[in-house]
């Protein structure tokens, strides 16, 4: 899924300043499932943002909503009505759905409450781990079933680098946690598959121009169009 | 060893071609835009040493460039072995500074993946990781032998490069430490130099898999020493540094003298011994010595390990 991480308060006061009508918009998809952005999320910040306000003596009307999901046009018109009343909308959806909410309702103005940090799986409850980096050519059926694009800290294509000690990563998170090394994970599992021989493999340059490399990326389905 | 079957004729190429041991060192540039460091480095080190390599924003932290800096040190008398990190640059930089070097006049290229961003001074920069070392040994390969730029396009005329890489024989998964010496060689690496050794014993363990698949014929292999300045450094090496194995005896042995001048003279000492030893390894075909800003220790580990005069070869 996509997640998404809230930002500080005191940002999202920045992004409202001067406001006097806030409508706080979650959505029920992804960021509601990482405990982000979902309707109870967009309550939750709606009531802070009344309180700071009431503390520091402003007048402001913040109200809360949530779409199904803000990237689909016709779940956004189901929240079209409490857009038109605000004078800012503070999205808690991903990058995709404040956008999506920016370009449906133009030109009124929408901020983002949240960070979005990656295309991540919930390893267990309360924890997020990046797991695709949507690199457009997908590479797992040789390295198994592990991402080297995005588990790897250095994209390596052809096996661990000199910094691969005990199983982890050279480098460790901001916090200062260990990180497992990519590589030896899918040497791990290689081995355990029997298919070793597909770490001898050279693997050439990555075609990074089917990442994001390659400017923004189009996907058109032909078939699917409506006749 | 006639000069027509050279790759590119450099002194380094020349004594490992020749079967002579080759010695290596290693120059830092400096963090600031100064000539005088690496010119100060490559006369300390100009005839003790075939060639020299000059590290690329090593450990992450900005410096003055390889390329500049292995210019300048080959003004001054000593042959440059340009390191070239993968975290820097993307394919067409590498390219770009590979054919301006060799108008410049380097001729031995190291190609390394690179410490991580997070280590540095710039933790908050974009990794660039276009390609990894494999992919750019055999992108100078190719440029050299294919005459072909990576995309496959013409390239005329090519750069003459000695291709180097690194391998660190202490990383793990150890069982594949060796196969992948292999994928660059397969790639095309002509020689590698190893990281610190420190651990004789499982390098020797190291170099048994290689010499088990016939690498020792095929690369040029240089074992990597470090003089230990102090138990400071030895302890620090030890505890915080990425991917090195320093066995607690050393970091003992070094404590049990005095510290300054005589822990300095132990360091000294071990490295010497270790050089030695490690000339008798089988497949060993040089040492490459990276005395981290101590290069006057280099010239007399390299007289004291029976080393001097270093051959001239034509």
């Amino acid at each position: 899924m996509i997640t998404a991480e809230r930002k500080p308060l005191e940002e999202i006061l920045s992004l409202v300043e001067g406001k006097k009508k806030v409508l706080v918009a979650g959505c029920d998809t992804c960021v509601a499932i990482c405990l982000t952005g979902g309707e109870k999320e967009a309550e939750i910040l709606a009531s802070e943002l009344r309180i700071k306000a009431q503390q520091d003596g402003r007048e402001v009307e913040v109200e809360h909503t949530a779409a199904i999901r803000q990237c689909e046009w016709e779940y956004l018109d189901m929240i079209a009505e409490k857009v038109a009343e605000a004078d800012v909308v503070l999205s808690m959806a991903c990058g995709i759905g404040i956008q999506s909410l920016a370009e449906k309702f133009s030109p009124k103005l929408v901020m983002p409450a949240v960070n979005t940090n990656m295309l991540g799986m919930p390893q267990e409850h309360a924890l997020w781990l990046e797991r695709c980096g949507a690199c457009g050519e997908c590479v797992i059926g040789e390295t198994a079933g592990i991402c080297p694009v995005v588990r790897c800290s250095k994209s390596l294509m052809n096996g661990p680098c000199g910094g691969s000690h005990d199983g982890k990563c050279e480098v460790t998170t901001p916090e200062k946690e260990e990180i497992d090394c990519a590589w030896a994970l899918i040497w791990d599992r290689l081995k355990e598959q029997g298919r070793e021989e597909l770490m001898f493999v050279n693997r050439p340059p990555k075609n990074w121009s089917k990442s994001s490399s390659g400017g923004p990326r189009k996907m058109v389905r032909e078939e699917a169009k409506p006749v | 060893m006639s000069a027509t079957e050279l790759k590119a004729g450099s002194n380094l190429e020349k004594v490992l071609s020749s079967g002579k041991f080759a010695v290596t060192g290693e120059c830092g540039p400096p963090k600031g835009a100064d000539v005088s460091v690496i010119e100060k480095k490559a006369k300390l080190l100009k005839g003790y040493v075939d060639a020299v390599n000059i590290t690329d924003n090593q450990t992450a932290v900005v410096r003055v460039c390889s390329m500049a800096s292995g210019v300048t040190a080959q003004a001054n008398g000593l042959e440059a072995i340009m390191q070239m990190t993968c975290r820097d640059r993307n394919r067409l930089a590498m390219q770009a500074d590979i054919l301006g070097a060799y108008t410049l006049g380097i001729r031995n290229i190291l190609c390394l993946t690179g410490d991580h961003m997070s280590f540095g001074n710039h933790p908050e920069a974009k990794g660039v990781h276009d390609l990894d070392a494999i992919n750019l040994i055999r992108m100078y390969k190719d440029m050299r032998d294919e005459k072909k730029f990576q995309n496959g396009e013409d390239l005329d005329p090519a750069p003459q490069l000695f291709i180097g890489c690194a391998e660190n024989p202490f990383a793990d998964p150890f069982e594949f430490r060796a196969l992948r010496l292999k994928k660059k060689v397969e790639a095309g690496a002509d020689f590698m130099q190893t990281q610190c050794i420190f651990n004789v014993p499982k390098f020797k363990k190291w170099m048994e898999e290689v010499r088990a698949i016939g690498l020792h014929k095929e690369v040029k292999i240089l074992a990597g020493i470090t003089p230990i300045k102090g138990a400071g450094m030895a302890k620090y090496m030890k505890n915080f540094v990425p991917g090195m194995d320093v066995p607690q005896e050393i970091v003992d042995r070094i404590a049990a003298k005095e510290k300054g001048e005589p822990q300095q003279a132990e360091g000294k000492k071990l490295a010497v011994e270790m050089i030695k030893e490690l000339a008798e390894v089988e497949g060993v075909a040089g040492v490459h010595l990276m005395a981290v800003e101590w290069e006057p220790a280099v010239p007399e580990i390299v007289e004291a390990a029976g080393l001097m005069p270093r051959p001239a070869v034509a």
